[in-house]
């Protein structure tokens, strides 16, 4: 081992061979003994490499030498300090160095798998290993910050997934507030008929969760709202919720349902009928609705319109009515918030050449949802537009929107055991024929493939090939007054025109409409695709990069039930795990001034988003407090007088990451 | 083979959007020029001016500011600070004679590897378009890294 240079701490250099996903791009042996000769001057006493530095002997390796060769820093060169900085900066605690002065230099993500060239790529290694060498030198010890957590709970979206997270969260003795914008929690799963592959009821699995979750003490239902901004940070959110006015007192009403018996106006409804049925201006979605209380639709209230009408407010009997009510703003105080906003569904209409909205008995999958639903429109006849003529012959085409680059290129998981869902269901009520076409069956979980297998014993016709075009063009005489599936079978390499009486769409997820503004709201990120992005998305799937935020359900992607439950049951446990702590460790990285160097200049004191900074008039000089501080170091970075440091991101640290990356130069 | 002149680049990025932005673009082995080394800073906020012009005084052909998109800041608002810092900084870049088009601000978000790779690859192309940047070295004049220390 080479002797310390004067005046610089011992440093380790420990340079990962991570199998061969670095070694084989990166010569880690040349690494490891340039870090020793050249870095040696910089205060590198010892340089070493292994196989995994991540493995319990790797990170033995590194203690063993703190502790025997009394290293001040360490510098591991492996993955991204996102996956294993908390591995190394735990190894060094255990050895008793603050971890705060372990670094990592990522030459897996940002050198091996992403060059080709071996010569290249280990010259730039060891620049960014040099790089944090200097860098760790500059580096102080730190203590993580302690924040307490408030045990209220926010769960945005009244889903099944939301409801699970929130009945979880409940249950276990804390409060959740549940923010739903319809009238009724629910979600999607409220308007189907069946659930793949067992065939339950929808609504009769569902409903005793939502009135679990309306009874329960500890939740908070506030339906018909909407959550309009967030502040403050994990352990302390602070919550404004608009509570759209429902003109209805909640107190007063009995849900009894005159009000929507005797209100003369029918509205088209579009929400959860689809657009296949009608409700009333003043309603609640359906018959199980939780909360039970109705809700004015003010646009379409006759009252509203005309100044005139006002039935429901004389025949209800506990005159629960109150058109004067105006929308109501509460401020709530959470420490964890979970997103549970799940999904839009793709509009068919974009798909021109399907014929949806030209072509009446062209529909889409969850107006069929609907039709076959009892307490639907149509009371669970299946029929065609006309409200009367059974279908003889049915084609359901599965992809409508997804794993198509003219929409969107990502499968929506669901659609295949929904569109086999269909098939039974048509040949069951109607012993219609029925033709499924479809690009590769996906049937992937517990029971699903077994269903696949009855729905193809039944007699289910499968085509494999995407539909070219739905047409009602007949060449035929036998294809006159039918439509048309015109497809490439390409399993026998033919054209063929299968005509069809009713054509059911598969239509895929899509990102809430509104789904950036959220994450905008929220402080999260959407993937390119739209959906809530993830921490990890294989380790992590639940949690974003901004802590306290969880995420749930089909807000982060396509998925089935039972993904949605666990999900919303897995974000419950994190949050869970975060009240149970009492209080959470944040990075101990935040911005402080020197007093004696600040002049009061007041230039930082606009640039703190979250008011940090305040200027002390009889003092003439600037504060920074640490409990509102984020660490983002935009202060540090306009203060002309230097008199602002940030923790962890110091000028020197950066001058001197600076110098080492370029020293070769 | 000709000799190609080889830029040498330092990138500064933010934590949570472009470094993840390197991560997702490590992780689907997207390639691209080795020629710019990254140094993760908290936010594109925290880029001092001086980081700029102390990696293109210490031997650096361009820089590269990267931070997240407009309106996704994790810190609400800071990239827009690290945007106006860069427009005074290409003036200023100008008025020492060095071309503004050396250094570049993107923004990318965590997703979009694919992207910061893209922009990378062209940045690289950009300034070997400009050639070398030929700063007098510093050095060997103390006097003068002194004052730079001062002004930092």
């Amino acid at each position: 081992m080479s002797e310390n240079t004067p005046n610089k701490p011992k440093i380790g250099v420990y340079t990962c061979h991570c199998g061969t996903n670095i070694s084989s791009m990166v010569d880690v042996e040349n690494v490891r003994d340039w870090a020793k000769e050249h870095l040696g001057s910089e205060g590198v006493i010892v340089s070493r490499d292994y196989k995994f530095m991540c493995s319990s002997l790797g990170q033995e390796l590194i203690e063993k030498d703190i502790k025997e060769l009394g290293l001040e820093r360490v510098v591991v060169a492996a993955c991204s300090p996102h996956l294993h900085e908390k591995t190394f900066r735990g190894a060094s605690e255990r050895a008793g160095l603050n971890p705060y002065l372990t670094e990592m230099v990522s030459i897996r993500e940002q050198v091996s798998w992403v060059h080709t060239d071996k010569v290249v790529a280990t010259a730039k290694a060891k620049s960014l290993i040099a790089g944090t060498v200097e860098r760790v030198a500059q580096n102080a010890p730190l203590e993580k910050l302690k924040v307490p957590i408030n045990a209220n709970t926010l769960v945005v979206g009244g889903g099944i997934s939301g409801i699970q997270a929130a009945l979880e969260v409940a249950n276990a003795g804390f409060h959740v507030y549940l923010v739903e914008r319809e009238p009724s929690i629910g979600g999607h799963m409220a308007q189907f008929d069946k659930t793949f592959p067992t065939l339950d009821c929808s609504a009769c699995i569902l409903t005793p969760r939502m009135v679990e979750a309306g009874s329960n003490p500890n939740i908070t239902l506030l339906t018909w709202s909407e959550v309009v901004s967030v502040t403050g940070f994990v352990g302390a959110f602070n919550v404004t919720i608009k509570k759209k006015a429902r003109f209805v007192n909640e107190e007063l009403c009995t849900g009894c349902g005159i009000c929507w018996e005797k209100c003369p106006k029918s509205v088209i409804d579009d929400v959860y009928e689809a657009g296949l049925g009608y409700r009333k201006a003043v309603y609640t979605p359906f018959a199980q609705a939780v909360p039970k209380y109705p809700v004015i639709d003010k646009p379409n209230c006759t009252f509203f319109q005309k100044g005139t009408c006002k039935a429901c407010e004389k025949f209800c009997p506990t005159n629960a009515i109150d058109f004067n009510q105006k929308d109501e703003y509460l401020n709530v105080e959470v420490g964890n918030v979970i997103l549970a906003t799940g999904y839009d569904l793709f509009d068919a209409g974009r798909v021109t050449n399907y014929g949806y909205g030209r072509l009446p008995n062209v529909f889409t999958s969850m107006e069929f949802e609907r039709m076959c639903n009892a307490s639907g429109p149509t009371g669970g006849e299946i029929t065609l537009r006309d409200g009367i003529t059974k279908p003889q012959t049915v084609g359901i085409i599965h992809c409508v929107g997804s794993r198509d680059k003219n929409y969107n290129n990502y499968c929506s998981t669901i659609c295949c055991m929904q569109s086999l869902k269909f098939a039974h269901l048509v040949k069951e009520r109607t012993g219609a024929d029925v033709y499924e076409f479809y690009i590769d069956m996906r049937t992937a979980a517990k029971s699903y493939d077994e269903f696949y297998q009855r729905v193809l014993d039944e007699g289910t016709l499968f085509v494999r090939g995407k539909v070219a075009e739905v047409t009602d063009a007949a060449r035929q005489p036998h294809e006159k007054g039918k439509l048309i599936v015109q497809v490439e079978d390409t399993l026998i390499g033919k054209q063929r025109r299968i005509p069809v009486d009713m054509v059911l769409l598969s239509i895929g997820m899509e990102p809430r409409a509104d789904a950036k503004e959220t994450g905008k709201l929220f402080g999260i990120s959407c993937s390119s695709d739209g959906w809530f992005m993830e921490r990890h998305p294989k380790l992590d799937p639940i949690s974003t990069m901004t802590e306290g935020i969880y995420i749930a359900g089909c807000a982060t992607g396509p998925k089935d039930i039972p993904g949605s439950v666990s999900q919303g049951a897995a974000a419950a446990a994190r949050v869970l795990d975060k009240i149970l702590q009492k209080e959470v460790e944040l990075e101990p990285i935040r911005a402080s001034v020197n007093e004696n160097k600040c002049s009061g200049c007041r230039i930082c004191n606009n640039l703190c988003p979250f008011s940090a900074i305040s200027f002390m008039p009889e003092l003439g000089i600037t504060r920074i407090n640490p409990a509102l501080c984020q660490g983002c170091g935009t202060c540090v970075a306009a203060c002309p007088a230097g008199a602002i440091s940030g923790t962890g991101f110091s000028n020197e640290q950066i001058f001197a990451q600076i110098d080492g990356i370029l020293m070769g130069i | 083979m000709s000799e190609q002149f080889e830029p040498v680049i330092v990138g500064f990025t933010c934590n949570w959007c472009s470094y993840r932005a390197a991560d997702t673009a490590g992780t689907a082995r997207v390639k691209y020029a080795p020629n710019v080394r990254l140094i993760r800073l908290m936010c594109s906020g925290r880029l001092d001016p001086t980081f700029v012009m102390k990696a293109l005084a210490g031997g650096a052909d361009g820089v590269l500011i990267t931070g997240c998109h407009p309106g996704d800041c994790h810190y609400i608002e800071q990239n827009y600070k690290a945007l106006r810092r860069f427009l005074l900084l290409r003036r200023t870049l100008a008025g020492l004679g060095v071309e503004p088009g050396r250094i570049k601000l993107i923004w990318a978000s965590a997703a979009e590897g694919l992207k910061l790779a893209h922009e990378i690859n062209q940045f690289v192309e950009e300034v070997r378009a400009l050639g070398p940047l030929n700063w007098p070295k510093w050095n060997d004049q103390p006097a003068e890294i002194d004052a730079v220390k001062e002004v930092a």
